[in-house]
């Protein structure tokens, strides 16, 4: 039980993660499996979140925020970031700014029959439209997030965290 | 209805040092019209996602006055942005709207519900701070100074007279105009804002 509890992808992690790379926008709708994270972001003095209504509209608040000097991450999930295509195509990747999105990968789990059509197809996504991701499960995998952020930089290309465990664990049960 | 040029050039007269974006077959005027192009940004390139940009920018910079002329096709595409800018109350956001009833860029066919949708109507409804809406280019003269001392956000509905296209794409002579990666670098360089 104990080694279970320390596996955990923790909220505060991904919060060290934002603050160690500079983010000063949290660009989202939320889901039911990251309501605590969104409450820990809320209570973050320098992080500033913007709601939104739909997941297009992310990627065209995170370029008007990159143009004003700002470092925006996109918090949606992947059924979200497929109705987004045509917004990450003109508004993140042909606009060439540094951008991390963080997908909620629903659906996905790493024992068994993935049965859900939103996990099947969120890594053909990604490849089809050439973008770049990294899985995370739990607090070990907490660099690749890193690893993103220095990624998108570099290439001045969206890159996908993929948050295979959103934050409760119970994919590898 | 009135014309988009008459429209931008009442409304020059008023822009002070607002950072003016604009969208749509309607806002193809503002370039010959603008005396400011350091200040004039272009963040299209998605289907009705200019104004959530905009919104983006206006988030970033709360000390410059932004102006958004959206178009009601791009509206139609992402109405959600009111609820989402109405969320955030930029104060610095003056969200105009140039209503020509039809998607003029593809022949004139009409937006659903055309005549019949109150833009504005959804804008008060959604929480915007003050919301106007104009016919005609007199009225539309005689308020414009006072609507930019507005506190955002402020939304700006317009009928303007469309502008239709019919030739085909390639056959079409289109104004030159400054790429989109060329106005950023302008707009960053006026305000000082290091990427």
């Amino acid at each position: 039980m104990v080694q279970q509890q320390a596996a955990l992808l923790k909220p505060e992690t991904l919060i060290e993660e934002f603050r160690k790379n500079g983010v000063t926008h949290i660009v989202t709708i939320p889901d039911s499996e990251t309501n605590y994270l969104y409450e820990l972001m809320k209570e973050q003095p320098w992080l500033d979140i913007v709601p939104t209504s739909r997941e297009g509209e992310t990627f065209a608040i995170a370029l008007g925020l990159n143009v004003g000097g700002k470092v925006p991450v996109c918090v949606i999930q992947n059924t979200g970031m497929m109705e987004s295509g045509d917004s990450i195509r003109g508004m993140a990747i042909d606009a060439a700014f540094p951008l991390v999105m963080l997908i909620g990968y629903r659906g996905w789990n790493r024992r068994g029959v993935i049965t859900d059509s939103a996990a099947r197809y969120t890594e053909t996504f990604l490849n089809a439209m050439g973008i770049n991701y990294y899985l995370v499960e739990h607090d070990d995998d907490a660099p690749r997030i890193s690893v993103a952020f220095e990624e998108s930089k570099k290439n001045n290309r969206p890159v996908a965290v993929l948050v295979g465990d959103e934050y409760h664990g119970f994919n590898r049960v | 209805m009135f014309d988009s040029a008459d429209m931008f050039r009442a409304f020059q007269a008023h822009r002070g040092k607002a950072i003016v974006l604009v969208t749509g077959t309607s806002g193809r005027d503002w370039g010959e019209i603008s005396t400011d192009k350091d200040r004039d940004l272009s963040l299209q390139g998605a289907m009705g996602q200019t104004n959530s940009a905009s919104l983006g920018f206006a988030l970033s910079q709360p000390d410059e006055k932004v102006v958004l002329f959206d178009s009601e096709g791009s509206l139609q595409m992402n109405l959600g942005v009111l609820a989402t800018v109405a969320g955030k109350k930029p104060k610095n956001f003056f969200h105009f709207l140039m209503d020509n009833e039809c998607y003029a860029t593809t022949g004139g066919q009409p937006v659903p519900n055309a005549s019949e949708i109150n833009y504005a109507g959804m804008a008060r409804e959604a929480g915007y701070a003050a919301t106007f809406e104009f016919d005609n280019l007199e009225e539309f003269t005689n308020n414009i100074e006072n609507i930019m001392k507005e506190e955002g956000p402020v939304f700006v509905a317009m009928k303007m007279i469309p502008k239709i296209e019919n030739e085909p794409i390639g056959r079409r002579v289109r104004k030159p105009q400054r790429s989109r990666a060329e106005t950023i670098t302008a707009v960053r360089a006026e305000l000082g804002i290091t990427a």
